[in-house]
């Protein structure tokens, strides 16, 4: 055995995890976070509120503000009451194709909303839009009927690409109902609507509003449809307002002094967002809602069965089917706005989104950027999620709430506070380079990463690390022998859930790119901006292929992983 | 071979004082159990020799050497000591033989003498023929078997067992209770086990130790002379079902006061009761049942009995007082004892235990 005196020199593995813990949160989430507030709050060194009421009273920037929040509310209202009726109507009625039905609900989570956005605008913009302009011919309409390019249609669009998130929350709390619940209601006499009233719907209430908060969180952060739809007409929302005052300024100062205000509203907004649906999910699920899978009561549609199927379809049909095809046909088109007939057709523009530099700059900047980042932050968040959940120290309240904190900061908020960051003030300037979105993303996908693995790492228990101790392996081997392994799955899962959705960002990257580091996102969103929209659908039809590949694949990759993590956790359920 | 000394240790977590100015010494080469209701702090002190936690206060030896105070701690992996875990950490990602076989790669020895020696500890714990499988493939008492067999391969001169036999049902718990007292003669190893079940603590022990809530000692000796002579009240009920009654001594004699009336009882107090209030008890066990007594014997009226398979429980009623006795049930059936309720049966009870009003027992 050593001597005791002798331990005190060795350097120690959990200080270095803890130090490099706080310092990546600092550097990464805090310092950005923090400049954005003193930029907001600070002129001249002085603090300046009487500044900051000035930019709000602004018309300009008041009604930004106002657009954001009714857009989400609308967008909320909507996908949450048509989410919640798919939702019952797939867990609850005998509709037909029913696991069928549920895997295409989900299928709008593939698809970015800018690209369907995009696509909308090409259908039913007032002027152009070819499916206005076939409802005018049919109808001998005078003027279009439908106009996608207002605040109606941004929310209807966002609706659409958010709704899968309520319709995921709810489809799985009624399945999960104790049908017991249902029955006794019945036994009491109580007709089918009454308990569908009383009983069915209250009880699944928490879920349905963390679905709504979601989308409340998303859409009121949201820049890609708002931009591509409301811009032109000159509807702005807090975030398509930040990029605009910043553009239009070429990144002046007080157009970022304004951004930062806007920004915190948003970052306020968010926060109390998350803090309510914290509060609705504790005292939420009731635990009437049970673990396993029950089998619930059906309700039998009779004459409505194939209608309502029907309606499922044309739903199906306008959002995911209809958007698609548009994408790929425009893209196939010699020039915009000619018919969609064979002669018209070419397949040039695909293949020259991989000739022209700015199009081949966009797909390769995006893989890679979204590969290193997803591969930093897996590893990063990894280390952070151990200091959080796996270490006793001083002050472990800090490291938590700066490990929470990267949930409640929108896409934008953390573009400016990157660029605040990264723009010399600290002697690094990464402005226009692949760096700072780099960068970014790290900050924008470390929620993810923290987790996804502090829910594996919970999952191993303690006495598997002290036992490694007691065996004789110091804390490093057990880190690399025992703990790794076993959390391996949980971040190969958080590598893909970081990588999938920074391939199509566009909300954070759009405000930091140069010249050279478009990404796929920013290319698309440009492309469509300078009028270019064959070029743009061209990629968009592009991106949506390797998008549905890439989720394809790694679906099977993590169904497989899956069933090693099961194998593994079946011993802890024999410990238990 | 190792002695552990626990000097005057302090620990608290927060605002709660687990232990406070704590002393043990366990001998070299014995089987010494800590006992206690759960939160007494009996883990902590194990995680304090093992080094899973540190010492706010005091000293942790191991043999000649400190291995822990306030101020420095030798790292677990540095103290050479077996831990078996109550929810036995056997590491999901490896095989029966990967589990064994990875202290000894810690320690770096060829593949030859591992793969010698994770068949010997394999062996030792009837194991053998199981190398390649997962633990998912085992059941908990073989699972237990691999915490075991992996912390006994690295011959450590300390073994702390954390109640490893809670999580496996009766038999099996049976099963590995005589093996663990076989392992301990095979290997000589210092054993320190720790849990609340009194019967393997009993079953397996040289000496055990009996804590309270407070994280107190209460009493230190062999399995017998815990169970003959219990220092206090709390060892006493600690041990098992008893029947505990309050009583005043008034010339020699204790007497019951149940409601306004004062029930005299037929035991003679030790001298230093007389007078005094305090706490007469006795195990169920100790009470003799005759259908025909004498006059040191009290009369009972049977209202309960139970046939507990090869045991017979009993509940009568003294004049108000509820007394709870067993029998074996081979001798019950011998001596016409399977008794209905309401027949009248004499008692007399076989060295009962008195207590002062502190609980100090008294002789």
């Amino acid at each position: 055995m050593k001597d005791l005196s002798k331990s005190l020199k060795k350097i120690d593995v959990s200080t270095v995890i803890l130090i490099f813990s706080i310092l990546i949160l600092v550097v990464i989430v805090a310092v950005p976070v923090l400049l954005i507030f003193l930029t907001a709050f600070f002129e001249n060194g002085k603090f300046n509120i009487a500044g900051v009421v000035k930019v709000l009273s602004d018309p300009n920037t008041y009604n930004a503000l106002l657009n954001s929040f009714i857009i989400a509310a609308g967008t909320t209202l909507l996908s949450t009451a048509v989410g919640t009726f798919f939702a019952w109507l797939v867990a609850r009625t005998d509709l037909p194709f029913k696991n069928t039905m549920k895997a295409l609900f989900l299928v709008p989570f593939m698809l970015p909303s800018f690209i369907g956005a995009l696509a909308w605008k090409v259908l039913l913009s007032p002027r152009s839009g070819y499916l206005n302009k076939l409802i005018i011919s049919i109808f001998n309409l005078e003027k279009a009927p439908i106009d996608i390019m207002s605040m109606g249609g941004i929310i209807v669009i966002e609706s659409m690409y958010l709704l899968p998130f309520v319709f995921l929350q709810v489809e799985g709390a009624l399945e999960r109902m104790d049908p017991t619940l249902e029955e006794s209601a019945r036994i009491s006499g109580a007709s089918l609507f009454t308990i569908t009233r009383k009983i069915t719907l209250p009880l699944v209430m928490p879920s349905i509003l963390a679905g709504a908060l979601l989308v409340a969180l998303y859409s009121l952060s949201h820049f890609g449809v708002p931009s591509i739809l409301g811009t032109e007409k000159g509807i702005f929302t807090i975030p398509t307002k930040i990029y605009e005052r910043i553009y239009a300024s070429g990144g002046s100062f007080s157009a970022i002094r304004v951004g930062t205000i806007l920004a915190t509203i948003l970052v306020i907004s968010a926060a109390l967002i998350l803090k309510l649906q914290d509060v609705l999910l504790k005292k939420g699920q009731y635990q009437v809602i049970a673990g396993k899978s029950m089998r619930p009561v059906v309700l039998k549609l009779r004459g409505l069965k194939y209608p309502l199927l029907i309606i499922s379809f044309i739903y199906i049909f306008i959002t995911i089917i209809l958007p698609t095809v548009t994408i790929f046909l425009v893209g196939g088109l010699k020039t915009y706005g000619l018919p969609f007939q064979l002669k018209y057709m070419t397949f040039d523009n695909y293949l020259k989104i991989f000739q022209w530099k700015m199009t081949k700059d966009a797909i390769w900047n995006s893989l890679y950027l979204s590969l290193s980042a997803a591969l930093v932050t897996m590893l990063a968040g990894t280390m952070i999620s151990y200091a959080i959940v796996k270490m006793n120290f001083k002050g472990k309240f800090i490291l938590q709430f700066l490990g929470v904190l990267p949930y409640s900061l929108p896409g934008t908020v953390i573009a400016l506070g990157v660029i605040l960051t990264w723009s010399g003030r600290f002697g690094i300037n990464l402005y226009n380079t692949a760096a700072i979105i780099f960068v970014a993303y790290i900050a924008r996908y470390m929620a993810f990463a923290i987790k996804s693995s502090s829910a594996s790492l919970s999952q191993v228990s303690d006495s598997l690390e002290e036992a490694a101790r007691a065996c004789g392996a110091t804390h490093w081997q057990t880190l690399k022998d025992i703990v790794l392994p076993l959390i391996r799955p949980g971040m190969i899962s958080a590598f893909f859930l970081i990588f999938l959705p920074a391939l199509r960002e566009l909300t954070t990257s759009v405000l930091l790119y140069g010249p050279t580091t478009r990404t796929i996102g920013v290319a698309i969103y440009t492309l469509n901006e300078d009028g270019e929209t064959v070029k743009a659908a061209a990629l968009a039809g592009i991106a949506l292929i390797i998008i549905f590949v890439g989720e394809t694949l790694i679906r099977k990759f993590l169904a497989k992983l899956e069933q090693r993590a099961v194998r593994v956790k079946e011993i802890e359920n024999v410990a238990a | 071979m190792a002695d552990l000394k626990l000097q005057q240790i302090k620990k608290a977590f927060g605002d709660h004082i687990v232990l406070d100015r704590f002393d043990l010494h366990i001998r070299s080469g014995e089987c010494f159990t800590i006992i206690g209701p759960s939160g007494c702090g009996k883990t902590i002190i194990l995680r304090l020799i093992a080094g899973f936690e540190t010492p706010d206060a005091g000293e942790v030896f191991i043999g000649d050497t400190k291995v822990a105070d306030a101020h420095h701690a030798l790292a677990p992996e540095e103290r050479k000591i077996g831990v078996v875990f109550q929810d036995y950490a056997v590491w999901p990602h490896k095989t029966v033989y990967g589990n064994v076989a990875y202290p000894l790669e810690i320690a770096g020895l060829t593949k030859s003498d591992i793969a010698k020696q994770v068949h010997n500890a394999l062996a030792l714990v009837n194991l053998d023929g199981y190398e390649m499988r997962f633990p998912y493939q085992l059941s908990g008492g073989q699972q237990q078997r691999v915490a075991l067999a992996r912390a006994l391969v690295m011959r450590p001169e300390i073994l702390l067992l954390d109640e490893p036999l809670t999580n496996l049902d009766a038999n099996l718990r049976e099963e590995m209770r005589f093996e663990i007292k076989e392992i301990q003669k095979a290997t000589g190893a210092t054993i320190l086990y720790v849990t609340h079940d009194q019967e393997v603590a009993m079953a397996l022990s040289d000496r055990l130790a009996i804590m309270d809530e407070a994280g107190r000692i209460h009493q230190i000796d062999t399995p017998e002379i815990i169970y003959t002579h219990p220092i206090d009240i709390f060892v006493f009920k600690f041990l098992g079902i008893s029947n505990i009654i309050s009583i005043k001594v008034s010339e020699h004699f204790a007497s019951v006061k149940i409601k306004d009336k004062t029930v005299e009882l037929p035991f003679v107090a030790p001298s230093s009761m007389e007078g005094k209030e305090g706490i007469l008890g006795f195990r169920p066990m100790d009470v003799q049942i005759e259908r025909k007594g004498n006059s040191a014997d009290f009369p009972a009226i049977a209202t309960r009995v139970t046939i507990l398979g090869p045991i017979v429980d009993y509940l009568f009623d003294f004049q108000g007082i509820p007394i709870r006795a067993q029998a074996l049930t081979d001798d019950a059936l011998a001596a016409d004892l399977i008794l209905e309720p309401g027949e009248k049966v004499f008692l007399s009870v076989h060295e009962p235990k008195w207590f002062n009003s502190e609980g100090v027992t008294q002789q």
